[in-house]
């Protein structure tokens, strides 16, 4: 049976994630809480937007209201990584060797592990920012599409056009696939080495969370009562295939989901709070988490699997222990 | 309908600031923010101007226009505000209510359309009222340049006619006019240096349909209202004194509507001319039906409710005003008066 220990904090919560196997929880009012050997806090921003931690799980990275880039270390101290004064960070994401990358306005940023930071100006806003999972590339969600770069060398950024708002990016494990989710009701993709595209569109709200399964088989995405899990296994993607429909429920839209690291087993989380995992293979599921105080927006496992980190947009917080 | 209305107040009011530069919207701002009224306001400013805004809670916003990929432009939406605002509804307890003061150039519609198109702005938000100010000084140089000051005023609840102590009564009353012919539906106000009554801007309700119409006197009368003060100089459906106008209202009256027709043709009239809507608001009076019914538009989007029992004595009379631009009045007049029960 999984057990829940909960953290009930006050305040939306933006991410939950695992640093250094211990379960932090960024707040939208810029505290970031952590269970290590007691409750925990720090304060990072005036107003926190974006969290996520670092590629080998050893720092978390926080963009604010305040205009800063935060790093923040397992034992809680605060290192500016920049500032831009009065404008909002909106998205901050982590890359390879130990590279982040975060967006502000029309800009996106990245800053190399020597510290240097390079900026890429674009027409419209940069809503969001992935990295490649190889060769320091970044992909940039803006107004009509998608533009790649490649960070530490010059020349002419890569275009991907599809008309729409695009708000958020991923590249698959593999670096074969860009997939973004758009201001409608749908996720759009392409295929890096042909360009060619691929619509998933009717879901009845809008795709907020994605997450790709193991070795990106398969991308689980909310915005429907179900998680609804696209196959990428074959060299096209899922054109022409049905996704899988995981966590089916009558009465409550699916709000966040996230793969475990080696099962094919999709943690869900609902608007009422309440916590499914769902297996691919027979669509069985399990409850984790009876509904709660607020929308669970956030998801994360522990690299090895065992516990599930939750966050709220109430502030009801907590981690799964799914051994029991 | 108890918990719909639980979520309905837990809704922040928006109001949303329109207007050429230098017509006072700055000026207008810092009275709403400086007043003793108990409120706290988040602000969203396009940038922040040489006039400083004194407020705790002011965001830079770039304006930003999203077409969805489907083409239909009652579907755009300001990114901008989609994304502010969520970020500042996941800390409510700062403020109270929210405004937004866009800049000139600023295309009206899909301010509003986001609080009405996208879902997480919807389910925090509500749009309380479009506030025009317009410079009684400079407006027909404004028409003549652009579609925008045309657009504000025409998409606009209430209108702050500012600025009046600049111009002679004879001007005064050619651009009030003129406002008029544009929007008959708002509420205009005249100021000196953006010295309107506050409650007169905010707290409107214009988009609530058990409010918005109820609310205001003027409201589909601004022929009467007109012709019993001063009828010499203004007569329904004449054209703006001032040219340079494109938008054009249409009010349209009957009596009592076979529901059977009515909701079909509205449907299809927002359907097929909805580009060209800038916004509809009515009265309906139904057959066989004891409440106003009440509906309104931006483009095709289209939201109607019963509002209150008709009074005694009350003549139950269906009005409707459309305002944009290239509409069929013969068409629109026609198809109306073909719904009549």
């Amino acid at each position: 049976m999984p057990t829940v220990a909960p953290l009930d904090l006050s305040g939306h919560c933006i991410a939950a994630c695992w640093i250094a196997d211990v379960p932090h929880f960024a707040l939208a009012d810029g505290t970031v809480h952590r269970l290590d050997h007691g409750h925990k806090s720090v304060e990072a921003h005036d107003g926190l937007l974006a969290a996520v931690p670092s590629l080998d799980g050893r720092v978390l990275l926080t963009a604010g209201e305040d205009g800063k880039v935060q790093a923040i270390s397992p034992a809680g101290e605060v290192s500016l990584l920049s500032e831009v004064p009065r404008k909002w960070v909106h998205a901050v994401t982590a890359g390879p060797q130990a590279t982040v990358a975060w967006a502000s306005g029309r800009n996106a940023y990245v800053r190399l592990a020597d510290g240097t930071v390079r900026e890429f100006q674009h027409q419209r806003t940069a809503e969001g920012v992935a990295f490649a999972p190889k060769g320091l590339r970044i992909a940039v969600a803006r107004y009509n599409g998608a533009t790649l770069h490649f960070p530490a060398a010059a020349g002419k950024p890569t275009e991907l056009e599809w008309a729409g708002a695009h708000m958020m990016v991923t590249f698959s494990p593999d670096g074969q696939f860009l997939v973004t989710a758009m201001q409608e009701n749908a996720l759009h993709g392409w295929k890096l080495a042909d360009g060619k595209h691929m619509r998933m569109s009717g879901y009845p709200a809008k795709v907020k969370s994605l997450s790709w399964g193991p070795k990106g088989r398969w991308l689980a995405s909310s915005g429907a009562p179900a998680a609804i899990v696209w196959p990428f296994q074959s060299k096209d993607g899922p054109m022409g295939k049905a996704p899988l429909e995981l966590g089916t429920r009558g009465d409550s839209m699916a709000t966040a989901v996230a793969f475990h690291p080696g099962d094919e087993v999709v943690a869900i989380g609902y608007a009422d709070g309440m916590v499914l995992a769902a297996r691919c293979a027979d669509q069985k599921e399990v409850l984790l988490r009876r509904p709660g105080k607020g929308a669970v927006g956030t998801l994360a496992w522990d690299p090895t699997g065992q516990r599930l980190a939750f966050g709220s947009d109430a502030g009801d917080c907590g981690v799964i222990d799914i051994t029991g | 309908m108890p918990e719909a209305q639980a979520q309905k107040s837990a809704q922040i009011p928006v109001t949303v600031l329109t207007g050429y530069l230098g017509s006072g919207k700055t000026t207008l701002l810092n009275r709403i923010l400086s007043e003793d009224h108990g409120k706290r306001y988040a602000v969203i400013v396009n940038e922040f101007g040489e006039i400083g805004i004194d407020n705790d809670l002011i965001v830079e916003s770039d304006e930003e226009i999203y077409e969805m990929n489907n083409g239909c432009i009652c579907c755009t939406v300001r990114g901008d505000l989609v994304r502010t605002v969520e970020g500042l509804m996941r800390r409510p307890g700062r403020f109270d209510a929210i405004l937004v003061e866009t800049t000139g150039l600023a295309d009206p519609a899909p301010v509003a359309q986001t609080f009405f198109m996208d879902e997480d702005v919807r389910s925090k938000t509500r749009l309380d009222a479009v506030v025009a100010l317009v410079d009684a000084k400079h407006l027909p140089l404004r028409l003549k340049d652009s579609h925008e000051a045309e657009d504000q005023i025409a998409f606009a609840d209430v209108i702050v006619l500012n600025k009046t102590d600049l111009v002679s009564a004879d001007e005064l009353a050619a651009v009030e006019a003129t406002v008029r012919a544009i929007n008959p539906a708002a509420r205009i106000h005249k100021a000196e240096r953006s010295g309107v009554p506050l409650g007169e801007v905010l707290d409107r309700g214009a988009f609530d349909l058990k409010r918005a119409l109820e609310s205001d006197p003027h409201f589909l009368d601004a022929d009467e209202h007109d012709h019993d003060h001063h009828g010499h100089d203004h007569h329904h459906g004449e054209a703006s004194p001032i040219h340079d106008v494109s938008v054009r209202s249409i009010s349209l009256r009957a009596d009592e509507m076979d529901p059977r027709k009515f909701f079909p043709w509205i449907e299809k009239t927002t359907q097929m001319d909805g580009p060209n809507i800038l916004r509809l608001k009515g009265i309906i009076a139904l057959k066989g039906d004891d409440e106003r019914y009440v509906v309104q538009g931006v483009h095709m989007i289209l939201e109607g409710d019963h509002q209150r029992p008709w009074k005694d004595g009350e003549k139950r009379e269906s009005r409707l005003v459309f305002i944009g631009r290239d509409l069929d009045e013969e068409r629109l007049r026609r198809t109306f008066e073909a719904c009549k029960a």
